[in-house]
């Protein structure tokens, strides 16, 4: 078994007084594909957002208990938040291009990492779109607006533009929610390619995507885990009720 | 049927300008007024080019002054401070917007003249105080507009940027500032309309002499000072000559306003 890359040891989060996450206790290990499922409002989100801390931005967010990232307390004094956010890269639900060049979008993480010269970004470009398959189908406009391209084209891009930044971790956020179903399988598919490299968290409401490409599954519910095991596992013999219920579509 | 009796209104203006001011300056040919370069309209002596360069050297000042002070209360207001302050601060500003410009005059003579006189030399009233006092008339202007527009930004373009490790100066710069770019543009366009076409504040700090001034320190004449400071009392042919700067002025708000506008317009990806 793999070393684990995230800890979380009751970690809890609050939007002021509201609590977001209840004592979360997880490991998340190298390279593995890491599922989370959980209905509408049970802190998925919240708890991607916790690790690159982006939910540093909303005024009133804090904290309690350790999140560690390799070994890191995340939350301790000495975290750079901007090299963190480098390291874990995140892709969004609805897929945001910036209103630039689809090369732009790309480069634009690399660049403001201090990455110069034509040359270099152009083979970082290239090579990030590769592996997101979508190299083929725009490498002849890469200097066209990125808001032209279709919605599942837009969401890969927004993968090849965390690729480009050589993060460590990939998390994504409902990466296919908004999408028909052959981007979406060409989405799963790349993740399977991309985990030699890069451990990978995947929230999904999808719970047979879960099934589909996650090696082990964390199942949220009101800000609570209540179950994380490999994806077979809750998939097939839960140990609790409720996980139970909710993969069968009993609720959420 | 609003919309329309207003384009009509400015139809009614337009046409009564033009069917003034036209006739002299047909009579004594456009270039003696565009490029003569004295005023003497008792010596029937119409040159307006003193006026055109000062009023555009006064409104490039002006923007000189009031566009990069303005972006970054802008910034600062909409990406640096917390939502409450800028509640509170925003309706103060356009507040300001409202003060009658004689007051923005006044203070320029009691302060900005004097402490210009004394420490940069010249007599005080000049191209200098005038693009000032512009410069800060315009600020409410460009500020409320430049917030609304960056506020207009969707949150996730901020939050996609900040994701991607972006600092939050990086963020303002290459992503906040590109997507509010037409709202920002429109704020400075107006802000020029403003400080080319205010004429009660400029006319107490400029000077009015109607001669081309030669440093930011020398007095200046606007096109809009002239129509105000000799329409009183002119007659004949000199008011004609005045409704001819109007003219001018009127053309030059057209032309600026174009440029402006297709600047603006070539840059959107
Ligand atoms: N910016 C915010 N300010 C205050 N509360 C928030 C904020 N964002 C989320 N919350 C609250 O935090 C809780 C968890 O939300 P979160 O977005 O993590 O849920 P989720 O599991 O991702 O749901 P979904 O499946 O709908 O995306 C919700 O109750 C939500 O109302
Ligand atoms: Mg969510």
């Amino acid at each position: 078994m793999s070393e684990a890359v995230v800890r979380a040891e009751n970690f809890r989060h609050f939007f002021g007084e509201r609590q977001t996450l209840r004592r979360i206790n997880l490991e998340i290990r190298r390279n593995e594909i890491f599922g989370i499922i959980g209905p509408a409002g049970s802190g998925k989100s919240t708890f991607l957002r916790a690790l690159n801390r982006l939910n540093d931005l909303v005024p009133g967010s804090r904290t309690e208990g350790t999140l560690e990232v390799c070994g890191q307390d995340i939350y301790g004094p000495g975290t750079s938040v901007v090299e963190l956010r480098r390291r874990l890269g995140m892709v969004f639900a609805t897929p945001i291009p910036l209103p630039r060049s689809i090369f732009e979008n790309v480069a634009f993480g690399a660049r403001m990492a201090g990455v110069k010269g034509r040359a270099r970004l152009n083979e970082l470009v290239a090579d990030s779109l590769r592996k997101t398959a979508l190299w083929e189908e725009v490498m002849d406009r890469l200097d066209s607006s990125a808001l032209k391209l279709s919605g599942g084209q837009q969401q890969r891009l927004c993968l090849a533009r965390i690729l480009a930044l050589k993060p460590e971790f990939i998390m994504l956020d409902e990466p296919t929610s908004g999408l028909d179903p052959i981007s979406t399988m060409k989405i799963e598919e790349t993740l399977r390619q991309l985990q030699s490299e890069f451990t990978i968290i995947l929230v999904t409401n999808n719970t047979k995507q879960a099934a589909r490409v996650a090696d082990r599954t964390a199942f949220f519910l009101n800000g609570e885990i209540v179950e994380v095991d490999r994806t077979e596992k809750i998939f097939s013999a839960p140990s609790d009720q409720r996980t139970n219920d909710y993969i069968l579509g009993k609720f959420g | 049927m609003i919309a329309f009796s207003a384009v009509s209104i400015l139809l009614i203006i337009t046409i009564f300008i033009f069917g003034e001011g036209m006739p002299v300056m047909v009579k004594y040919g456009l270039r003696k007024f565009l490029f003569g370069l004295d005023w003497f309209p008792l010596e029937r002596s119409y040159g307006l080019l003193p006026m055109i360069i000062g009023s555009l050297m006064v409104t490039g000042g002006a923007l000189v002054i009031g566009v990069p002070f303005g972006l970054a209360c802008a910034v600062v207001l909409t990406e640096f401070s917390s939502k409450r302050l800028r509640r509170f601060l925003k309706p103060i500003i356009e507040l300001l917007a409202g003060i009658p410009s004689v007051v923005y005059g006044f203070i320029g003579v009691v302060i900005l003249i004097p402490f210009i006189r004394d420490h940069l030399g010249g007599p005080g009233f000049s191209v200098l105080a005038s693009s000032v006092i512009l410069g800060i008339m315009i600020l409410p202007t460009i500020i409320s507009i430049s917030i609304d527009s960056l506020e207009a930004v969707p949150r996730t373009y901020r939050e996609g940027s900040i994701a991607l490790g972006a600092t939050r100066w990086q963020t303002t710069r290459m992503v906040m500032f590109p997507a509010a770019k037409s709202g920002i543009i429109a704020s400075i366009i107006l802000g020029m309309g403003r400080a080319i076409g205010e004429t009660m504040a400029v006319i107490m700090v400029a000077g009015n002499a109607a001669t081309i001034p030669r440093s930011l320190l020398d007095p200046v004449r606007t096109l809009t000072s002239n129509i105000a400071l000799e329409l009183g009392y002119a007659a004949g042919e000199h008011r004609q000559a005045l409704f001819a700067t109007g003219v001018i002025l009127f053309v030059i708000i057209m032309i600026l306003n174009t440029i402006a506008n297709m600047t603006s317009r070539k840059r959107r990806p």
